[in-house]
This record gives structure tokens, C-alpha cells and sequence, in this order.
């Protein structure tokens, strides 16, 4: 087989998580076999499967633009069901969709009345500066965006990709099955996850010296696993490192409105090279999802990527691998409209669906909050704030014994307290090691996603079990 | 190994010049030949290959070129090895302008898409430096894989029709299987499961008029669903195979289609059918010596996948004359001259009913190809995304599973992988990314893998998922949606029955037009006569003659079909793919035009 795809790792989904599968489903058959009565899934950002409800009006829109006309839009009892600015939003869409619906393939970057609406929406986040929906690219949730750029980008094994460490494990499984290389530079735990230029020169240079050709630069922001928003003039230093060397840069972007620190603000990419007077001088590309943000529409795979700097003739050739897929999946686009374009003020929605999304939003702040002050409360765990995204990402010290232990079954000891932690309290997280981190550093990730209720009692639990683990390796 | 820019980076122009220190001088030399076969293979080392012509120098001699040709020349396209010498007969070359045409001349295809075919054409006009500044990431640097992949289907003739769109023209799109972009109306009961599904609980199946909009077993079945993808709705990943209650539901669809055990657990769910093939492709095909044997003529993601992942394709023609059946002499005979050329073949698809060419092979030919699969250690890859559309009196469909399993004695170790899809049959539901794969007798490692790769894209979308629900479990007897979905269902079949025939039955009373019959899918694969003068004008112009053929009847008529060429065919052969998907009045209007413009085309070039 691919041995490419052999070495292809995937931690989020990795084996801590198929052992909390085969818990569950051992609870079934018997439900005392374990100290705890159901698994916590904190090893995803999924928020939909931990209990945050899907927004009413966008779902409302979704099922009448699916729903034929007659039966749908047009249909006398329509009002008895659905609110009149969800019907007129559905007829909105569907006049975009030209008598097709939701059934057929759509252009393969994305049905264009959509596009543009996206195009309002980055226009109006960056204070006007223009954006085309011809360089906007509708994909199914951010990861297939990520694989296209990265297929374009990667012709043989000696090309490269930065990737910062930690890093979001789509990037490193991706490079690993198109066969290119990952170099990664550090980010700096004790500088809230920034990266300096000498931090990331060095790695440049390092690379090179092993005859890696470095085509393309991954930003994160807000971090995932580490949560930190970049200033303004992070992000400039970023971009001038990237043009500088002629770096594709990748913004991943999803969680841009995941950010909870009152002192921060999400600043795009975009807007930090228009400042810098570098927009359209180099490539750049940034992705965002309808399965982060209040959203949390992780199943209907939708999201889009916007292109800037790009050679025509490449920007072709991305146009074509978007082609042979047909399209993204219509659901998906039709969610990344609803995203970017709610109800306006003065609808009969407008109240509730803002209310919906602040509940969600001031919830999620409040969990990143206490999270990460219990986490910080367990001696030997010492966690950043979230200042953004979903996660929370402790460094925890490990007893050496355990560290042996580890070594001895053949895995890393991040893995082992884990499947620990797992098999104590049910909580399932995804062991630090699977996104990358400096050497001798331990820990996990963690989302603060499941409700408050049960995220109290996760930190208690973490917390019990950690004098657990302490004790039998001491 | 050092990807080179070429000799006007090492100059330093502005924005890759710190690449260029990595650049070393390579003297012309016995390299090309090996390259050259890596970069046909996969198109990697294509810089090294670049670097090795004409030592590093600008402008290329006569002599140069010639040496260079003497030792590729088996690989390149008569016209364009027509074309390169005439140009380097009588004057230096330039070297960029070498390595563009080289890059087009080795094209597998001899169809281009429009990007292309505008490129070609302005080097045509230029032989001088390209004057644009160098991006670093740009046709040269860019991975070669993806740019020599092809993909017919939203080809050139496409992107002109387009076009013509745009500026006002109407177009009848008969270039692809979209069935609700032509006219075919969704199927009522599938919709409202759906939206019902979408809709929080208070919202939809809880609401205290919901029956006021939504029939008692719609409501019923969203509910099932609801349970079934659990208190996470449709707006959470599922587990990486797809909800396992959908999964049960086509299991046992599969059963009762084949009287033969199905589990759940071999089927993944898929974005189309396009994503599971990707994921069975990426997982075959290791390096460039690995093939996969495709049918000629055959539907392009197989080509186009094969492309990207740097693998190889073989082809094994279809006879035509034999209603585009298959023997095991012809699979035999490509079978040992991909071997007698060091490759080894993975894996083999077969399209049943067939895209483009419509047939619907009969028992004993799917067992034949089974067979020949087995005897050879080759996973078998059946697409069978059209087993709902067979049209023709007699005919039925046969799962390569059913034949595998009813045939197991003769069959042991059969691997294979079946793909279905919500896009096609009658249900047409492309826009959903719908679908699911069946793996049986795949090693349980490799099969770990799989799981892998789709965890990687953590799951398909879960509209798809419950439309492919949907899709292999309708509506009850009895139920208050029964009647009318099969009224909805019957009469989308009973049309496309009609269209078929009369379609074929049309183009076969056209003088200068062959097609066999649409016995199945949803298209029909029609053979052209058209005059020399045609052939030479689209020699000219760079076109296979079945572009400029197709792009004659969309300028004249507002038909979009595909050239065949983007499907392969024997060679010396011309025609065109179009489906019979538009409302019936419009089909018979585009017979009528089918005709007209094949006598104004034959009386323009005659």
C-alpha cells in the first residue's frame, strides 16, 4: 500500500480516542465496568456532540431551502412553522441557486450569489478593503481547502511546509500522505505561544541545510491546540518572513470569532498585509469553517477559502482539483452564507438569534475561564489562558517513573497518563504529543465544550485523578 | 535533490533569488532519457529534467534540441514534434519557451483544457522570454501532478459555454449527470425527511403543528433519524465511517439487493462517490511504478485521481462493436505489457453500467473481469454509482459483491471495493455529496488505514449521510408518502427511459453518426464521421477533432456535450458524450439540432 498514508499520523482521532469508543460501548453491555457511567468527549472541537444547541434561524433557512416549493416556501402553513424572514432568506438563497436547488452540483468554486455574500462579510471584518468572490473558493469545512493549497504546493519529498509546533494535526497528516516534508518551528510556551523571527530564520535555515525546499508557511490564529490571538504586529512579522522568502502563507482562520480575552481583538491576515502594504505582493490564503466559531456546524462540512497573490495560471490549476471534486457540498455552502449573513436588525429573528449566539459565546467564555484557573489550580499543571479557540493545552509534570513506564510499553508518556486519565474519569483527551511539542514537555489538549455543569465536574476530575496517577508512579 | 528555478532565477530576479544559490550548471548529457521516464511516470525530478537541457544556457542550438529529441522522441505527439522542429530547424531557441512547449507535447491526453489551450496559444505567438514577473509558486514550480491531472467533464467546451452564458446565450447543459440543474424535480419525501432533520426538535418534529406541514411517516422517520444520529443533531461530526444506523440501513439494502451478507462495518459513508475512490486510490498507488487498469473509454476522475496520486494508468478498451463488452485476451494483453514495462497493476475499475458508454454488462462478464482479478492479485474497484439506471428490456444489474460471493469457490481472495452515490439513479441528488463504499475481503490492515485517512477528514457530510439513508430505505407501504413517492419515482424512471431511446434511436438516424444503445447510466457515447478539412482545421488549431466538433454545435445550437476524446477511445475515433437528462420536449429539440448542425458542420468543411 501508500506508505505515505502508512506514516500519516491523526491524533485527534488516534488511539486514546478508539479506546474511549470501545469503553462506550462496553458501558452498554455492562454498565459498571468502569468508575464512571459515560465518556466526555473533550478531544474535539464538535461542540454540537457535547451538548451546545445548534442555532434556531440558520436551521430554519437550511430545511426550507431543501424543502421543494410546494411543500416548503409556497406552502399555506408555512407561517404556522417558520418565522417570515427565515422564509425569505431560504427564497433569497434559492433565487441564487437559479431553479437547481440544493440537489444539484453547483460551480465548482461555489454557487456565486454565495460567494458574494462572503465577500461582503471579509469586507466589512477589515474595514472595507475589497475582496473578489472570484478568489473565494466554497469548501467542504476547512480541511479540504487545506488539501488542495497543500496538493498544488507539494511536488516531491524535498518540498516543505512550516508548521508551528504545536500545531493542528491536519497539517502534519497532510504532508505526510503527499509524501512533503514538515518543518516546524516552536512557538514559545513561556511568551503565550508567540514565534520570534529568530525562532522562525532558524528553522528556515535548517531546513534549507538539509536540502529542504520550503514552499509554504502555516499560521494559526487563534492557536490551535494553544489558543493565543496574535497582535497586529505579530502577524506583520509573519508576513514580511513569508514574502521575504517567498512563503506561501496559509491563514488558518476558523476560529476568528472564538476570541475571549476583553484585550484582544482577531486581527485577519488579510488585513495585517493590506497595512503592511504587502497584500497581493505574495500568496496568501485563508480558510474559515461553519464548524467553529458560535456556529459549531461541524456536520455540515462548509467553510471557504480566499486566495490573494496568486499567480493566474496556479489559481487555474487549484480551480481545476476544486473541478474534479465537482463541488463542495451544497448544505455546507448554503450554512456558510447563513454564517456570514444572519438576519438584520428589525427582522422577527434578529433578537433571538443574537441572543442564541451571545448565550453560546458568553457560556464558552466563561468555561475558557474557569477551565484553565482549575487546571492551573492542580499542582504540577501550569496552562495558558484561552484567549481564543477551544482549547486548552496544560504542560504537566510527569513523574519520572511514568515517563519509564512509557518507555517501556513502547509509547509516550503523554499517551500513558491519557489513557489513565481515561480509564479514572471517563474524560477523554488528546495526549500533547500528537501535535508536537518541545522535548521533555508533557501534557494534553483539552476543549472546554461540554456544558458547565459537566466542565465542573471534568476539573475536579482532573484533579483527582492526576494525585491518582502521582501516587502510583511515585 | 534541489528544486531549480532555471537559469533566469539564478540571475536573481526579484522575489526567488535566494533560491538560487542551490543552482549548479548540468552538462547535457545521457541523463534526459531517465528523467524524461520519471517525469512521464509522475512528473517529479521535472526541474532536474529542465536543468539537464542545453547546460544552463539561455538560448538553446539546433543540435541541442535534436540530441535531446533523439532520445524522447517515442514520448511526444506527432504535431507537436512537427511543430518543435520546424522552430528549431532554422534558429536558436529560447529555453523557456523549450521547456513550455516540452511540458505540453508530453501531455498523456491529447485534450486541453481551456488554460492550457490559451497558453499554448500565446506561446504560439511569442517565442521570446516570458515577460510576466515570476511568481515562486507558478506552472513550473507548482506540484506537477495536479497539472498534468485532466478532468473532461468541466473541460474547455464547459468553461466556453460558460462563457456564452454569460453573455446571454442560453445553453442545454448535456455535459454532466445533474440531473435537478436540467429539470428533474427532487423526490418530495426525501426533502422533508431532510429539513425535518435539520430542524432542532421544538422547531420541527416537536412542534405542535408540524402536521400541518409534514406528513405523519415524514415525521416519523425524521425522528428515527434524529435517534439514531443521537442528541448531537446534524451539526456534529459522526464517527469517521458515518452514523452506524445509516450504515445498518444500507447494509441491509445491499442484502436484499444480493441475497448476501453485508456488515456494517466494511461500508464507509462518502462525500460521492468521488471521495471514496480518492481514498481507495491514495491508499493503492505508492509510487510511479504503480498502474491501475481503467476501461478505454472510461469516466475521467479515475484518470484524473490517478494523475495526482503520480501513479500510472493502463487501459483496457472496450469493443464497441461488441456493445463496449470486454474480453479477458484484452485485459491479459495490457496486463503483460504494463508488466513487460516494470509497472505493477494495483488495482482495476470498472464502471458497470458503464460511464460513458452506457452498457450494462451481464453476469457472466462481471464474473469474467472478477476472475481475471482474482487470478491476478488485483484489487477490483466497481463503480456502480448507476445501478438504478438500466433501462434496457432484459437487462438487470449484478453487484460485483453478489457474483463475488454467489461465486466465492471460483472467486477466493477477491478484493474488492464497490462505490454507490445519492447523485445519480433516480434520486439525482448531486448537490448532497452523498454515498458510500463497501470493502470486502480487504486486509484488515489496510483497511485500519482507511479509517485513518477518513478520520483525517473526520467524517462526510451528514446530509449526505442521511440522504444515502434515505435513498436505500424509502417511505413505507401504507405510509401517507407511499403513493406519491412512487408516482415521483416511476415517473422520473418511465422519462429517462423514454429520452434514452429516443435519444440513441435520433443520432442513429443521423447520416455520419453511430450510437450504440443506452442500455443503462445516463448517457449516450455517439461515434462521428466528419470530413478531412474538419480533422486538418482542428490540427491547426491545436484541438482534438472532437473539440472543435463540440465547440461548433455549442456556438451553433447551445448544446454543452464532452468531447469523447476527455474519455479516451480507440484511436481515429470521434464523438462526443451528452446525457438525456433534460425535460423530454428539450430532448427532442436537441435531436433536431443534433441533426441540423451535423449537416452545416459536414457542409463547412466539405
Amino acid at each position: 500500500m501508500n506508505q505515505n498514508m502508512r506514516n500519516m499520523e491523526y491524533a485527534v482521532r488516534g488511539k486514546v480516542v478508539i479506546t474511549a469508543d470501545s469503553i462506550t460501548s462496553s458501558l452498554k453491555t455492562n454498565p459498571s465496568a468502569y468508575p464512571f457511567s459515560k465518556i466526555i468527549y473533550t478531544n474535539i472541537g464538535n461542540p454540537h456532540s457535547v451538548g451546545q444547541k445548534p442555532l434556531t434561524w440558520p436551521r430554519q433557512v437550511m430545511a426550507l431551502v431543501d424543502l421543494p416549493d410546494d411543500v416548503g416556501v409556497d406552502n399555506p402553513n408555512v407561517s404556522k412553522l417558520f418565522p417570515q424572514d427565515a422564509v425569505e432568506r431560504a427564497k433569497e438563497l434559492k433565487s441564487y441557486m437559479g431553479g437547481c436547488g440544493t440537489g444539484a452540483y453547483s460551480h465548482s468554486q461555489g454557487i456565486r450569489g454565495i460567494r458574494e455574500e462572503v465577500a461582503e462579510f471579509i469586507e466589512k471584518r477589515d474595514g472595507g478593503i475589497k475582496c473578489n468572490p472570484d478568489d473565494l473558493f466554497l469548501t467542504n469545512g476547512a480541511s479540504t481547502g487545506i488539501g488542495h493549497i497543500l496538493t498544488a504546493c507539494i511536488s516531491g519529498p524535498s518540498d516543505g511546509v512550516m508548521i508551528p509546533i504545536p500545531q493542528y494535526p491536519i497539517y502534519s497528516a497532510s504532508l505526510a500522505l503527499l509524501g512533503g516534508k514538515q518543518v516546524g518551528y516552536y512557538l514559545d510556551e513561556n511568551k503565550e505561544w508567540s514565534a520570534s523571527i529568530e525562532e522562525l530564520e532558524r528553522s528556515l535555515k535548517e531546513a534549507k541545510k538539509n536540502g529542504v525546499n520550503v514552499r509554504a508557511f502555516v499560521l494559526i490564529n487563534p492557536g490551535n491546540p494553544t489558543g493565543q490571538v496574535l497582535s497586529s504586529s505579530a502577524i506583520s512579522s509573519v508576513i514580511k518572513f513569508c514574502s521575504k522568502h517567498s512563503l506561501i502563507l496559509l491563514a488558518d482562520e476558523v476560529y476568528q470569532e472564538n476570541v475571549y480575552d476583553p484585550n484582544k481583538t482577531f486581527i485577519s491576515c488579510k488585513k495585517a498585509a493590506t497595512e503592511a502594504g504587502m497584500l497581493g505582493k505574495f500568496e496568501m490564503v485563508s480558510f474559515h469553517s461553519t464548524s467553529k466559531g458560535i456556529f459549531g456546524e461541524c456536520g455540515r462540512r462548509g467553510g471557504y477559502m480566499e486566495l490573494t497573490g496568486f499567480d493566474p495560471d496556479v489559481q487555474a490549476q487549484i480551480y481545476k482539483l476544486a473541478s474534479s471534486g465537482l463541488c463542495s457540498g451544497i448544505p455546507g455552502q448554503v450554512m456558510t452564507s447563513l454564517m456570514v449573513k444572519g438576519p438584520k436588525p428589525g427582522d422577527v429573528s434578529y433578537d433571538s438569534h443574537e441572543n442564541e449566539k451571545k448565550t453560546i459565546f458568553d457560556s464558552l467564555k466563561r468555561r475558557a475561564v474557569m477551565v484553565s484557573e482549575g487546571l492551573n489550580s492542580i499542582e504540577g499543571f501550569e496552562c495558558n489562558a484561552a484567549e481564543g479557540s477551544m482549547y486548552l493545552f496544560p504542560k504537566v509534570d510527569m513523574p519520572e517513573k511514568a515517563i519509564q513506564e512509557a518507555k517501556k510499553q513502547g509509547t509516550n508518556v503523554d499517551t500513558l497518563y491519557s489513557l489513565s486519565l481515561l480509564e479514572a474519569t471517563g474524560i477523554c483527551v488528546v495526549p500533547a504529543a500528537g501535535f508536537g511539542q518541545e522535548p521533555g514537555r508533557a501534557g494534553f489538549r483539552t476543549t472546554f465544550l461540554p456544558q458547565e455543569e459537566e466542565m465542573k465536574q471534568a476539573v475536579e476530575l482532573f484533579k483527582s485523578h492526576h494525585e491518582q496517577f502521582l501516587e502510583k508512579y511515585k | 535533490m534541489t528544486a531549480r528555478l532555471g537559469l533566469g532565477l539564478a540571475r536573481g530576479v526579484s522575489g526567488v533569488g535566494n533560491r538560487a544559490a542551490a543552482y549548479t550548471l548540468r552538462p547535457f548529457s545521457a541523463e534526459p532519457k531517465v528523467l524524461f521516464g520519471q517525469y512521464l511516470a509522475n512528473a517529479r525530478n521535472t526541474e532536474m529534467l529542465f536543468d539537464s537541457i542545453g547546460d544552463g544556457k539561455e538560448v538553446l542550438t539546433k543540435e541541442e534540441v535534436q540530441a535531446f529529441l533523439e532520445d524522447v522522441k517515442p514520448f511526444i505527439r506527432p504535431e507537436a514534434l512537427d511543430e518543435i522542429e520546424a522552430k528549431a530547424a532554422g534558429e536558436c531557441l529560447n529555453r523557456e519557451y523549450f521547456k513550455k512547449w516540452l511540458v505540453l507535447a508530453t501531455r498523456f491526453d491529447s485534450q486541453r483544457n481551456s488554460k492550457m489551450a490559451k497558453y499554448y496559444g500565446m506561446l504560439g505567438e511569442q517565442s521570446g522570454a516570458v515577460h510576466k514577473e515570476p511568481k515562486s509558486w507558478n506552472e513550473s514550480t507548482m506540484a506537477q501532478n495536479l497539472r498534468r491531472m485532466q478532468y473532461a467533464v468541466r473541460g474547455q467546451v464547459v468553461m466556453k459555454a460558460e462563457t456564452l452564458m454569460a453573455e446571454g446565450k442560453e445553453i442545454i447543459f448535456t455535459n454532466i449527470g445533474n440531473p435537478h440543474s436540467v429539470g428533474q424535480k427532487p423526490i418530495t419525501f426525501y426533502r422533508q425527511v431532510l429539513a425535518l432533520c435539520d430542524l432542532p426538535p421544538q422547531y420541527g418534529v416537536d412542534h405542535p403543528e408540524a402536521s400541518k406541514m409534514f406528513p405523519a411517516d415524514v415525521i416519523a422517520r425524521a425522528r428515527e433519524m434524529q435517534d439514531a444520529i443521537g442528541g448531537s443533531g446534524t451539526g456534529a461530526y459522526t464517527g469517521s465511517q458515518g452514523v452506524l444506523k445509516f450504515r445498518q440501513d444500507i447494509a441491509s439494502f445491499i442484502e436484499a439487493r444480493d441475497g448476501q451478507p453485508c456488515l456494517p462495518g466494511n461500508i464507509f459513508m462518502t462525500n460521492g462517490a468521488s471521495s471514496g475512490i480518492q481514498a481507495i486510490l491514495t491508499g493503492l498507488i505508492a509510487d510511479m511504478n504503480d498502474a491501475v487498469m481503467i476501461p478505454i473509454p472510461q469516466y475521467p476522475i479515475y484518470s484524473a485521481l490517478i494523475a495526482l496520486l503520480g501513479g500510472r494508468q493502463v487501459g483496457y478498451e472496450l469493443d464497441e462493436s461488441k456493445g463496449w463488452s470486454v474480453s479477458t485476451e484484452t485485459l491479459k494483453a495490457q496486463l503483460d505489457k504494463a508488466e513487460a514495462e516494470g509497472l505493477r497493476v494495483k488495482a482495476l475499475a470498472m464502471i458497470n453500467p458503464g460511464n460513458p458508454t452506457g452498457q450494462v454488462l451481464s453476469e457472466e462478464d462481471v464474473f469474467t473481469i472478477c476472475k481475471f482479478c482474482c487470478a491476478n492479485g488485483i484489487v477490483l474497484l466497481s463503480d456502480e454509482v448507476y445501478q438504478r439506471n438500466v433501462y434496457a428490456p432484459g437487462k438487470q444489474f449484478h453487484s460485483a459483491k453478489k457474483v463475488a460471493m454467489e461465486r466465492e469457490s471460483e472467486l477466493r481472495n477477491l478484493q474488492l471495493v464497490s462505490f454507490h452515490s445519492t447523485s445519480k439513479g433516480l434520486i439525482g441528488e448531486c448537490g448532497r455529496r452523498g454515498g458510500y463504499m463497501e470493502l470486502y475481503n480487504i486486509d484488515t490492515f489496510v483497511q485500519t488505514q482507511i479509517y485513518k485517512l477518513a478520520s483525517a477528514g473526520l467524517c462526510s457530510g451528514v446530509n449526505g449521510q442521511i440522504m444515502t439513508s434515505l435513498m436505500v430505505k424509502g417511505p413505507e407501504e401504507g405510509g401517507e408518502s407511499f403513493d406519491l413517492f412512487i408516482k415521483e419515482e416511476s415517473e422520473i424512471m418511465e422519462s429517462m427511459k423514454r429520452k434514452a431511446k429516443m435519444l440513441v434511436k435520433g443520432l442513429n438516424e443521423i447520416d455520419g453518426i453511430d450510437c450504440e444503445d443506452a442500455e443503462g447510466a445516463m448517457y449516450a457515447f455517439p461515434r462521428i464521421q466528419i470530413p478531412q478539412k474538419a480533422i486538418d482545421a482542428a490540427r491547426k488549431k491545436k484541438q482534438s477533432p472532437d473539440t472543435l466538433y463540440a465547440i461548433s454545435l455549442l456556438e451553433d445550437t447551445g448544446l454543452c456535450v464532452v468531447p469523447a476524446s476527455g474519455f479516451g477511445q480507440a484511436d481515429g475515433r470521434i464523438g462526443f458524450r451528452t446525457t438525456f437528462l433534460p425535460p423530454d420536449d428539450v430532448m427532442e429539440g436537441a435531436v433536431e439540432d443534433f441533426k441540423r448542425h451535423h449537416e452545416k458542420f459536414c457542409e463547412q468543411y466539405a
